[in-house]
């Protein structure tokens, strides 16, 4: 679906001092190769400025690359832009791409136009988003009128109307509160697997792709500093589980190999028990503790997903972490 | 819409008096616009500023500014095409309240030179619409220039200023020293409006001044279309 390589963008930002001016070349992206396979759900993240949203207008056609290679449904974005755009949506979760004044069901009306989408295919496809996201109150209401919440499922009943085979979404779910965020989150998990929609979507919030997306790519300065699934770069960068027993009486910890740290809280009822996910399972590990202490309660900790990507934005490119 | 219809009607009562005064001045007659045909050219004048939208509003420029503009490139259409759609649409409705009003005001209350052949009428239509055509391309090109510019309101003020001189709105081409005319009617400037309203009095060829108009637009549409393709290729698109 999506095929890029060594991808790179530069632009000219200028630096005035007095009256001479001075061009300074940055790199937005920087190297960048990927591939995305049909049916796919990928994350891409990166703190700002990162190069996301560049790499998204390369993508979309909008931008012509400095130098690389990239197809999107085997085409070159930036020359057939136009054939492209009937193949893919775009939501930009800080723009708008319905019209400000005009009903909700006008915008769609005049995208059904734009895309040249059969009137009986427009009404199936309008039919399904307006049951699935509950737009029906909503389609008489100029999208001025809208809250961030209910603009946003327009701007994806929007960018489906074509039905796109690619939805590329950047930040999504930005300023949404956490009951829009899971009903976008479901509805866009729901067309991915049935629809078979590839989805590539950029965000800050890490439960996004959690809840949407197996595949992560991390990049930062304009470089892939990781991609894969997410376990495995979880595995990857955080080598580390924890543990956590609560003893049925306060007492020392059990002392078991295997485990690299010990911290102890509640003056000896409960212990979190660090160990290597390499080289200890979990299941040893509890066959040992219970052989030594009475416990009450235990549970596996793994490290969130937000220490996962902090721990990946501090990777550098090309550099070899494994510890 | 009343607005504008009506502010257009009181500026024309106005250009109508000054006008009218210096014909006076000048025993009734300067470079081929006696007292009817100077009523004629003012209130045309009046109707045409607001169907050919010589001061646009730099919508686009503002979308350029903030980034907006990315969800107008990566639609499967024309850019310049679908917005000169949305323009000639914006015409038809801009025929009826800001072009017919003032013509017709004029004709009713103020002495008026009517075309002397009935072809007049069509081809005025058509020089109204290439008219249209042409301003759309300098509105388009400068909304664009802010692909550079980033802030291009000095830009879109001084067409605001300078546009009424040299499109013939402030007086007639025909009113300018003849070094100066030839020079305007050298640039695309007069067939945004002096040229239709000579196609109604019949000053000149209209054939002439409509396949002119035409020759404008498609190098000013041109213009722009080159210049959209190269603002993507080179220049930064702003915001995240």
């Amino acid at each position: 679906m999506i095929e890029v390589r060594e991808l790179r963008r530069e632009f000219k930002v200028a630096t005035s001092k007095g009256l001479r001016r001075n061009y300074k070349t940055v790199t937005a992206v920087d190297g960048v190769t990927f591939g995305v396979q049909a049916g796919e759900a990928v994350g891409y993240v990166g703190p700002n400025g990162a190069g996301k949203s560049t790499t998204i207008k390369m993508l979309t056609g909008i931008l012509v690359p400095t130098s690389g290679d990239i197809k999107v449904n085997g085409v070159d974005p930036s020359k057939q832009r136009r054939d492209l755009a009937k193949r893919i949506g775009v939501v930009f979760g800080q723009r708008s791409q319905l019209w400000w004044d005009l009903p909700l069901k006008d915008s769609f009306d005049l995208l059904r136009s734009i895309y040249r989408v059969s009137a009986e295919d427009y009404r199936r496809r309008l039919d399904e988003c307006v049951e699935l996201l509950g737009l029906q109150e909503l389609l008489i209401t100029p999208v001025r009128q809208l809250s961030l919440g209910q603009r946003m499922r327009g701007e994806i009943t929007a960018a489906l109307l074509h039905a796109p085979e690619l939805l590329v979404l950047d930040e999504p779910t930005i300023g949404l509160d956490l009951e829009s965020k899971e009903r976008l989150r479901e509805f866009l998990a729901d067309i991915n697997t049935r629809r078979g929609t590839t989805l590539l979507l950029t965000t800050h919030d890490l439960d996004d792709i959690e809840r949407l997306c197996p595949r992560l790519m991390v990049i930062d300065h304009g470089r892939v500093l990781a991609d894969g699934p997410l376990e495995e770069l979880r595995a990857e960068v955080t080598p580390d589980r924890e543990l956590v027993i609560d003893l049925r009486e306060p007492g020392p910890a059990p002392d078991v190999p295997g485990v690299t740290a010990v911290r102890s809280e509640a003056s000896g009822l409960r212990h979190h028990l660090t160990f290597r996910r390499a080289e200890t399972t979990a299941a040893q590990l509890i066959t040992r503790v219970v052989q030594q202490v009475e416990v009450h309660d235990l549970a596996v900790v793994e490290p969130e997903i937000d220490d996962v990507i902090r721990k990946l934005y501090q990777r550098q490119p090309g550099l070899n972490i494994d510890r | 819409m009343l607005a504008g219809m009506t502010t257009n009607v009181v500026f024309g009562l106005l250009r109508v008096a000054v006008l009218v005064a210096a014909l006076k001045a000048a025993n009734g007659e300067i470079a081929d616009y006696d007292i009817a045909a100077a009523n004629t050219y003012v209130w045309i004048g009046q109707g045409l500023l607001g169907f050919v939208l010589l001061w646009g509003t730099n919508e686009l420029a503002e979308r350029v500014r903030s980034g907006d503009v990315v969800v107008d490139l990566y639609r499967p259409w024309n850019l310049q095409g679908a917005l000169l759609a949305e323009d000639v649409g914006r015409g038809g409705y801009a025929f009826l309240t800001r072009l017919a009003p003032p013509m017709a005001f004029g004709m009713l209350l103020f002495p008026f030179q009517f075309p002397a052949t009935a072809a007049q009428w069509p081809l005025f239509l058509v020089s109204g619409l290439l008219a249209l055509v042409i301003s759309f391309g300098f509105r388009f090109l400068i909304d664009i220039s802010s692909f550079w510019l980033i802030d291009n309101r000095g830009l879109y003020g001084f067409w605001n200023i300078s546009s009424g001189l040299l499109c013939g709105l402030t007086v007639p081409i025909a009113f300018f020293p003849g070094w100066a005319r030839e020079v305007l009617w050298l640039t695309p400037f007069p067939a945004v409006l002096q040229a239709p309203i000579d196609v109604f009095l019949g000053h000149g060829d209209p054939v002439e001044l409509l396949l002119l108009q035409a020759f404008w637009a498609v190098v000013v549409l041109a213009i722009g279309h080159f210049t959209l393709q190269r603002a993507v290729r080179k220049v930064v698109l702003q915001g995240g």
